[in-house]
């Protein structure tokens, strides 16, 4: 009954409700999913799955420029760069006992528990008047229109009014990229280098079992560690 | 009840947030913590666009005033009015309908999709750190789970500080 209530309201327009509704059960269900998949190819497809879906919603809540980059970005180059990863690592997530994951589970409970007891103090879905929506949001429009004089707000603010903000995004890209350079080099061989920690090799040969720890390493390393 | 009706959306975003922050701290398995905190990530960015969502309002772009009247909704007549527009634009007297009074347009809030604009080309940048750790940590210890890594330092004496 308040269900009709609320959607007689002018605020909520039943089509967009029920298509807001229906895109997030969906990533409801694709973040359930990702906690219960074993398969990394299958928990990659499912976080670009849950970009795109979240793309979708964007679109519906009016931030089309964040959706593009979303669908870009989030579901497009986070996807592929987490599949390069995955071929280069490992393609299975060996499953964790219960027990293991209760802490974990107790911990989101209690913030996602504390976070809904502050939802109380959040303005309504959709209110024009909320403080979020009064000030500089506003000013940005009406000084936009003014003062730049280009039809899109948001491309206005992000290169002109925080031009600054912008810059510094372009550095973090840049140190990310430089990052990566270091981590994995540029000779083609990420992910397939034999690293020798210490002059051993790590393997399943050379693993010592779990009942016995014998000790790998060479005679040399044996005398600089007791000198 | 209506009240948290017409709040639902946060609700489900902190029920979305809390899914992606139990697969960073459940898991441990490297790539699928980076997956869930990309989830977690990707719900912040959800419950900042619902802040700026205003009911009945229309994308932060500036609807052009051509002097229609109240049909500016209907797109004219194609091509011709875009080529009015930029001239419009190029000679700076454009005029855009504003929201206020007497206005019957409203724009949602441009602001927190600025901010979200950077926060997810930041996300990738930092996402894009944490697979070259992922990958770097597979070439020493040839195991992205957490468990066996730490069994590993403590076999191998990685961390050399046993001796």
């Amino acid at each position: 009954m308040n269900l009709i209530a609320a959607a007689a309201e002018p605020a909520f327009v039943v089509p967009v409700l029920l298509l807001d509704i229906s895109l997030l059960a969906l990533l409801v269900i694709v973040a359930i999913a990702i906690v219960r998949m074993r398969s990394l190819f299958g928990i990659v497809m499912l976080q670009g799955v849950y970009s795109l879906v979240s793309a979708a919603w964007f679109v519906s809540l009016d931030a089309v420029d964040v959706a593009f980059t979303e669908a870009a970005v989030g579901a497009g180059v986070s996807t592929v760069l987490m599949l390069s990863a995955m071929l280069l690592a490992d393609r299975k997530s060996s499953p964790v006992p219960m027990r293991r994951q209760l802490g974990a589970l107790a911990v989101v409970i209690l913030a996602g528990v504390a976070m809904l007891y502050a939802v109380g103090d959040m303005p309504a879905f959709g209110d024009v008047n909320s403080p979020a929506n009064s000030y500089v949001g506003m000013d940005f429009i009406a000084k936009t229109a003014e003062e730049i004089q280009i039809p899109n707000v948001v491309t206005a603010v992000l290169a002109s009014y925080r031009g600054y903000d912008t810059f510094g995004e372009v550095v973090v890209i840049f140190s990310a990229g430089l990052g990566v350079l270091l981590l994995l080099g540029l000779n083609g061989n990420a992910g397939r280098w034999e690293a020798k920690p210490n002059g051993q090799v790590i393997n399943d040969r050379t693993a010592p079992s779990a009942a016995g720890v014998e000790d790998t390493r060479t005679v040399d390393q044996k005398a600089e560690g007791d000198a | 009840m209506s009240d948290w009706f017409s709040q639902y959306n946060y609700i489900v975003v902190i029920i979305l947030m809390m899914t992606g922050l139990y697969t960073v701290f459940a898991s441990r398995n490297l790539i699928k913590k980076l997956a869930g905190l990309s989830v977690f990530q990707t719900s912040v960015f959800l419950l900042y666009i619902t802040i700026g969502k205003v009911s009945g309002g229309q994308p932060p772009i500036l609807i052009e005033d051509k002097g229609y009247g109240d049909d500016y909704g209907s797109g004219g007549d194609g091509g011709h009015s875009l080529l009015d527009g930029t001239i419009q634009v190029a000679a700076g007297d454009a005029a855009y309908i504003l929201p206020g009074p007497g206005s019957d347009v409203l724009y949602s809030n441009p602001l927190p999709h600025v901010l979200i604009l950077t926060a997810i080309v930041v996300g990738v940048a930092t996402l894009s750190i944490g697979l070259a750790l992922t990958v770097r940590i597979r070439e020493v210890y040839r195991t992205i789970e957490e468990d066996e890594i730490e069994a590993a330092d403590f076999v191998y004496n990685l961390e050399g500080t046993a001796d």
